[in-house]
C-alpha cells in the first residue's frame, strides 16, 4: 500500500507546486470562497506586519488568528507554500492510516457478529469483504489530496489546511485508540475554531467502546474514563491558552479570535448562511438570532451521540459536516475534509436516494459562485441576491448529501438486524418507511 | 446692541465720582483689554480667478481657565468664551469648506482648509474624560454654527501624534488631548455662514463683513469659512497671554468675463456691496490688494489709487500690497463709499508652488482597491521632509504590508512610521509618516484595502452615491526664498502671522488632498424579511431532515385500508365486534 500512495502524494504535491508556481495562485487567494476573515494569508502577513511595526495584530480587526499561529509563522513565513503542502500531506497520510485501522476493526466485529450468527441469513449480500475494502483508505486520501476544494485551498495558503491535519491527527490518535494525544490534539483544534468541542462525545464513545468500557451512566468506570479525558483535555486546553498569553503578554487574543468567531461583527460574503443573513437582520434581533445560529451547531451533538453511540466513527463525519455546514465562516477547506471520508461509506451506495440530484446541485453551484460574484462585484450587472441564493442552494445540498448517508447508514443497520427483504404480514414486499 | 454698550461705559467713565456705589466698583476693576481687528486681501490668481481673504481678529487679555467666572463679554463672542470655560479648550480650529483649492492653478491659500467640515481641538491638562468632553463639544458647536457636527463620533475622530502641533502657547505635547476629526460630506449654506457673521462684533452691519452676502459668496469656486481659537503672548518674552479668536473666509471667484484684454474686478461685482465705513469697534480695518507681479503698474491698474504700500513676508515670498485703511475717513473720498476697482492682464506662468499633492483610488470592483497619493516636491535642489496624515475609515481595511513609498523609481523608506489599525465601528485607521521628498521629484504612497460589507442600517439613504474618506493633511516646514521673520508679537498684517515662525530659512505649510468617493457593495435592501424567511428555512430544512432521522425509526409500511373499510372499523370498535 505504500507505494501507491507514495504516487498520490507525489502528484498532489506536484500539481499544488505548479498551481503556485502559476498567476493563479493570487487569484486564488483571493476568493472569498476559499478564504474566509479567519483563514486568510493576506490577514496573517499583515499579522506579521503589525507585530514588526510595535502594534499588536489584535488592536485591530484584520487580524483574527490565534498566537501560535503567529509563532509558527513568525519562523516560517518564508517556507509557507512548503508548510502547507505538508499539512495536507500529513491530513491524507493520517486519513489514510486511521480508515485503514477502523477498517480492520469494521472487519473483525463482522467477523465475530458472523460466527454468533447476529445477522438474518438474507442480508449476506450487505456484509462487506475484504477485497471491497482493500482500497478504501488509498481512495480516501485520494478524495482529500485530489479534491478540487483542498487544491484552492492549499494554494490559496488558507490556514483551513493546517486546522484540516490537526483534525485528522485527532481522528488518528482516536482510532488508534491514544487516549492523551487525541485529548491533546482536540484541545489544538478547539484552541484554532471554538467548533471541534462537538467531536469530545465522538472520541469519548469511541475511546470507551475500544477500551471495552459500557456506556452506562450509572456506572463509576464510565465516569471515572469520562473524567479522565476532561481532565486531559483542558489541562492541554488551558497550557495552550497560557502559552499564547506569554506570547504577546494580554489576553487581547481572546475577544479578537473568539469573541470574533461567536459574534460574527465581519459580514464579508463567503460560502455560508449567516453572512448576508445578519447584513440583512433587524438590529432588535440580532443577538437571539446569533445565539440561535451558534447553538444551532452544537445543538446536534447530544441527539447524534444518542443514535450513533455505537458508530462513533460515522458520528465523526456527521460532527464534522454539521460543524462544515453550519459554521460562522465555512470555507470550501472545511467541506473537503468530510467529503473525505465519503469512500469509507461507499457501500451504503445502494440505500443513497438523492445521491444524483446532491451532486449535480454541488457541480453547478460550485461553478456558479464564482461567475455570480463577478457579476456582482465586477460587472456591476447583479445584485447581492443571485450569490446568496447559490449559497442557499449550496448549503441545501450539502445538508441533503449528509442526511442522505445518515439515512442509509440507519436503514443499513435496519435491514443488518431484520433482514435484507422484508415481507408484509400478507407476504408481499414492504416498503421501509420511517415513522 | 454694542454700540449702546459703548455708550454706556463711557458714560460710566465720566460720570466717576457722583454715580451709584456699583459703578464706582465696576469702574475700579479694569477691564481686560481686547482690540479687534479687520482686513481684506485680495489676490488676483493667475488663471484669471480672484482670491479675497478676510481675516477677523479679537484680542482679550482675559483667563477663562482661572476661577472667576468672565461674565462681562464686550468684543469677543459670549457663545465662544462660554465653550472655552466650559470644555475647557486650550486651541480650537474649525472650518467648514465648499469646493477644493487647486493649488497647481491658484498656488498657496493663506489658510489651508479640506472640503466639508474638519474640526481638531486641544483640550487643557486638566480635562480627565477627554472622549466624553469632544462629544459634549462637537455637540455645542453643532448648534452654535447650524451645522451638523454631531456626526462626529469615534468612528471618524482620531488623535495624530505628530501632525498637528498647537499652533498658539504649548508646551506641553502630550496627544491624548489632541482630537480631530473631519466630514468631508458636508455642505456650506447660507445657514452656516450666518451664525458664523453673528460672531463679529460688528456682525454684518458696519465693517468688512457688509461684503459677506451669501447669493455671491456661494456663487464660487471656493469658500471657507473658519473660526480659529488660541492662546498667543502678547509680548516677546510672553509675560502676558491672551486668547486670539481668528475668525478667516477665504473665496475664490470665477472667471466669467471671456475675451481678450485685460479682466476686470470689483467690489461690487464680486460682492454686490460697497464698503462705507469701518467697523467702529475695530482698531484696525485694511484692505490690501496683491500687486507683487506687477509693481509698475503695467499690468495693474487699481482704482481709486493709493499712495500707502506696504511689503509682508507670506508664504515664504515677499509680496507688495497696495493698502487701503478704511479707519481714514479719506479713503472713502467724497462718495462716502468704496468701491475697488481692479484691472489687470492675466501674466505668464506663476511660480510653481513647492509642496503639492494629489490623490486618488485605484483598482476595478467592489471587492478591493488601491489609494495612491502623490506628493511633489518642486523645489529645485532642496529636499525636505513631509509629515502625511491618512485617516480612512473602518470599513475600508487597509493592507499595511502593501504600503510602498516610492520617489523617483525607487524606494523611499519613511523615517517614523505611526499606525493605528481600525477596529470595526469603534474607530478609523490612522496612518502617519515622516517623509522626505527628494528634489524636483514625485514621491507615491500607495496602500491596497479591502471594502467590507456593512449591515444594512449602516448605509446611508444614498449608498451607490458611495463613501466619502476625509483628506489626506501633509504638514511641512518648507524651504524659504526669503528670510522669515521670527517675532510673532510684532506688528504685521493678520494673513501673515497666523502660522508661527519657528525659523528662518522656513515656513509651515499645510496641504490638503482631495476626499476620496468610494463605493462599497451593498445588499438588497428590499430583502430583510425575505431573507430571514430563507435562511431559517434552509437551517429547518437541516433540522427537519435530521429530526426525522433520529426520532423515528425504520418500520413496515402496512397500506392503510380503504375510506369504507376504516369507517366500518370504527364502528365495529364501537359495537365492540373485532375489525375487519
Amino acid at each position: 500500500m505504500a507505494a501507491p500512495l507514495t504516487l498520490l502524494l507525489l502528484v498532489a504535491v506536484t500539481v499544488r507546486a505548479a498551481l503556485y508556481r502559476s498567476s493563479l495562485a493570487d487569484l486564488i487567494s483571493e476568493r472569498v470562497e476559499v478564504v474566509s476573515p479567519l483563514t486568510a494569508w493576506k490577514r496573517v502577513v499583515e499579522g506579521l506586519a503589525l507585530l514588526d511595526l510595535g502594534v499588536s495584530p489584535y488592536s485591530g480587526d484584520v487580524f483574527h488568528e490565534t498566537p501560535l499561529i503567529i509563532y509558527l509563522f513568525h519562523f516560517l513565513v518564508d517556507y509557507a507554500e512548503i508548510t502547507f503542502m505538508l499539512a495536507d500531506v500529513i491530513t491524507a497520510v493520517a486519513l489514510y492510516l486511521s480508515v485503514k485501522d477502523y477498517n480492520k476493526q469494521v472487519f473483525r466485529k463482522q467477523k465475530y457478529a458472523l460466527e454468533a450468527d447476529r445477522y438474518p441469513l438474507d442480508c449476506l449480500e450487505l456484509i462487506r469483504s475484504p477485497k471491497e475494502m482493500q482500497y478504501i483508505p488509498l481512495k480516501v486520501a485520494m478524495f482529500y489530496l485530489l479534491n478540487p476544494f483542498t487544491i484552492l485551498s492549499c494554494v490559496a495558503k488558507s490556514t483551513c489546511g493546517l486546522n484540516n491535519a490537526v483534525i485528522a491527527l485527532f481522528v488518528l490518535s482516536t482510532i488508534k485508540g491514544n487516549v492523551l494525544l487525541s485529548a491533546i490534539f482536540l484541545s489544538l483544534a478547539t484552541y484554532q475554531s471554538i467548533y471541534p468541542l462537538t467531536l469530545c462525545a465522538a472520541a469519548l464513545l469511541y475511546l470507551l467502546q475500544r477500551q471495552y468500557i459500557p456506556v452506562n451512566l450509572r456506572r463509576f468506570s464510565f465516569w471515572w474514563f469520562v473524567a479522565q479525558y476532561a481532565f486531559m483535555y483542558l489541562g492541554s486546553l488551558f497550557v495552550i491558552v497560557g502559552l499564547s498569553f506569554f506570547l504577546l503578554g494580554s489576553w487581547d487574543f481572546l475577544p479578537s479570535v473568539y469573541g470574533f468567531i461567536l459574534s460574527v461583527p465581519d459580514l464579508t460574503p463567503n460560502i455560508g448562511l449567516f453572512w448576508y443573513f445578519f447584513a440583512e437582520m433587524f438590529e432588535h434581533f440580532r443577538l437571539f438570532f446569533l445565539c440561535v445560529f451558534q447553538i444551532n451547531v452544537f445543538f446536534y451533538t447530544v441527539p447524534l451521540s444518542i443514535k450513533l453511540k455505537e458508530h462513533p466513527v460515522f458520528l465523526i463525519f456527521m460532527q464534522l459536516a454539521v460543524i462544515s455546514i453550519f459554521k460562522s465562516y465555512p470555507t470550501v477547506g472545511d467541506i473537503a475534509l468530510y467529503m473525505a471520508f465519503l469512500p469509507v461509506w461507499s457501500h451504503l451506495h445502494r440505500f443513497l436516494r438523492n445521491i444524483f440530484l446532491v451532486s449535480c446541485v454541488l457541480l453547478a453551484c460550485s461553478a456558479l459562485f464564482p461567475v455570480l460574484w463577478h457579476l456582482w462585484i465586477y460587472a456591476g450587472s447583479a445584485n447581492s441576491n443571485f450569490y446568496y441564493a447559490i449559497t442557499l442552494l449550496f448549503n441545501v445540498a450539502q445538508i441533503l448529501l449528509v442526511s442522505d448517508y445518515f439515512y442509509a447508514f440507519l436503514r443499513r443497520e435496519h435491514h443488518l438486524s431484520h433482514g435484507l427483504y422484508l415481507k408484509r404480514k400478507d407476504g408481499s414486499e414492504a416498503t421501509l418507511v420511517l415513522k | 446692541m454694542r454700540w449702546e454698550e459703548t455708550v454706556v461705559e463711557e458714560a460710566t467713565a465720566d460720570k466717576e465720582d457722583t454715580s451709584a456705589p456699583e459703578t464706582v466698583v465696576q469702574s475700579s476693576v479694569p477691564q481686560p483689554k481686547d482690540d479687534f481687528q479687520e482686513e481684506l486681501v485680495i489676490r488676483p490668481l493667475h488663471s484669471g480667478d480672484i482670491y479675497a481673504s478676510f481675516q477677523f481678529r479679537t484680542l482679550w487679555e482675559t483667563d477663562f481657565m482661572r476661577g472667576n467666572k468672565v461674565s462681562h463679554y464686550r468684543l469677543f463672542p459670549k457663545s465662544l468664551g462660554q465653550v472655552i470655560s466650559k470644555f475647557s479648550v486650550r486651541e480650537l480650529h474649525i472650518s467648514f469648506t465648499q469646493g477644493y483649492w487647486r493649488t497647481m492653478q491658484w498656488g498657496q491659500p493663506f489658510l489651508p482648509s479640506p472640503p466639508g467640515a474638519e474640526l481638531w481641538v486641544w483640550f487643557q491638562d486638566s480635562v480627565t474624560d477627554v472622549d466624553g468632553t469632544w462629544k459634549e463639544l462637537t455637540n455645542v458647536l453643532s448648534g452654535i454654527f447650524c451645522a451638523s457636527l454631531n456626526f462626529i463620533d469615534s468612528t471618524n475622530t482620531v488623535q495624530p501624534s505628530a501632525s498637528f502641533k498647537p499652533l498658539g502657547i504649548g508646551n506641553v505635547t502630550d496627544h491624548r488631548f489632541l482630537r480631530y476629526a473631519t466630514l468631508p460630506r458636508e455642505i456650506v449654506c447660507t445657514e452656516n455662514l450666518t451664525p458664523w457673521k453673528k460672531l463679529l462684533p460688528c456682525g454684518s452691519k458696519a465693517g468688512l463683513a457688509v461684503l459677506l452676502k451669501s447669493e455671491k459668496l456661494f456663487h464660487s469656486s471656493f469658500h471657507s469659512q473658519a473660526v480659529h481659537i488660541r492662546p498667543v503672548c502678547q509680548d516677546w518674552q510672553c509675560k502676558t497671554t491672551s486668547w486670539e479668536l481668528r475668525q478667516t473666509l477665504n473665496v475664490v471667484f470665477d472667471l466669467h468675463t471671456p475675451g481678450q484684454g485685460k479682466l476686470e474686478w470689483s467690489l461690487f461685482k464680486m460682492f454686490s456691496r460697497t464698503l462705507t465705513e469701518a467697523c467702529p469697534l475695530a482698531s484696525s480695518s485694511k484692505i490690501y490688494i496683491d500687486i507683487t507681479d506687477d509693481p509698475q503698474g503695467e499690468q495693474f491698474e487699481v482704482s481709486p489709487a493709493t499712495h500707502l504700500l506696504s511689503q509682508a513676508m507670506v508664504l515664504g515670498d515677499r509680496r507688495t500690497f497696495s493698502v487701503y485703511d478704511l479707519t481714514q475717513q479719506i479713503t472713502f473720498g467724497t462718495v462716502r463709499s468704496l468701491n475697488l476697482l481692479i484691472r489687470w492682464k492675466s501674466s505668464e506662468d506663476m511660480l510653481r508652488p513647492l509642496l503639492h499633492a494629489e490623490r486618488y483610488v485605484a483598482g476595478y470592483g467592489l471587492q478591493t482597491g488601491e489609494i495612491h497619493t502623490l506628493m511633489y516636491n518642486n523645489h529645485p535642489y532642496r529636499s525636505f521632509p513631509v509629515l502625511l496624515l491618512d485617516s480612512v475609515p473602518w470599513y475600508l481595511r487597509l493592507y499595511i504590508h502593501t504600503l510602498t513609498v516610492t520617489s523617483k523609481g525607487k524606494d523611499n523608506k519613511p523615517s517614523y512610521i505611526h499606525y493605528q489599525p481600525s477596529k470595526d465601528r469603534v474607530r478609523p485607521h490612522l496612518l502617519e509618516m515622516l517623509v522626505q521628498l527628494p528634489p524636483n521629484s514625485v514621491t507615491e504612497v500607495t496602500v491596497q484595502f479591502e471594502r467590507a460589507l456593512l449591515k444594512w442600517t449602516e448605509y446611508t439613504p444614498d449608498p451607490n452615491h458611495g463613501f466619502y474618506v476625509g483628506s489626506s493633511v501633509i504638514s511641512s516646514l518648507v524651504p524659504s526664498i526669503v528670510a522669515m521673520d521670527t517675532n510673532s508679537t510684532r506688528e504685521q498684517p493678520l494673513f501673515s502671522s497666523f502660522f508661527p515662525c519657528k525659523e528662518e530659512s522656513s515656513y509651515f505649510m499645510r496641504v490638503y488632498t482631495e476626499p476620496l468617493l468610494v463605493n462599497l457593495p451593498t445588499p438588497d435592501f428590499s430583502m430583510p424579511y425575505n431573507v430571514i424567511c430563507l435562511t431559517c428555512t434552509v437551517v429547518a430544512v437541516g433540522y427537519g431532515s435530521l429530526y426525522n432521522l433520529l426520532t423515528r425509526s425504520f418500520q413496515i409500511e402496512e397500506p392503510s385500508p380503504g375510506l369504507a373499510k376504516r369507517i366500518a372499523n370504527i364502528i365495529r370498535k364501537m359495537r365492540g365486534v373485532p375489525p375487519l
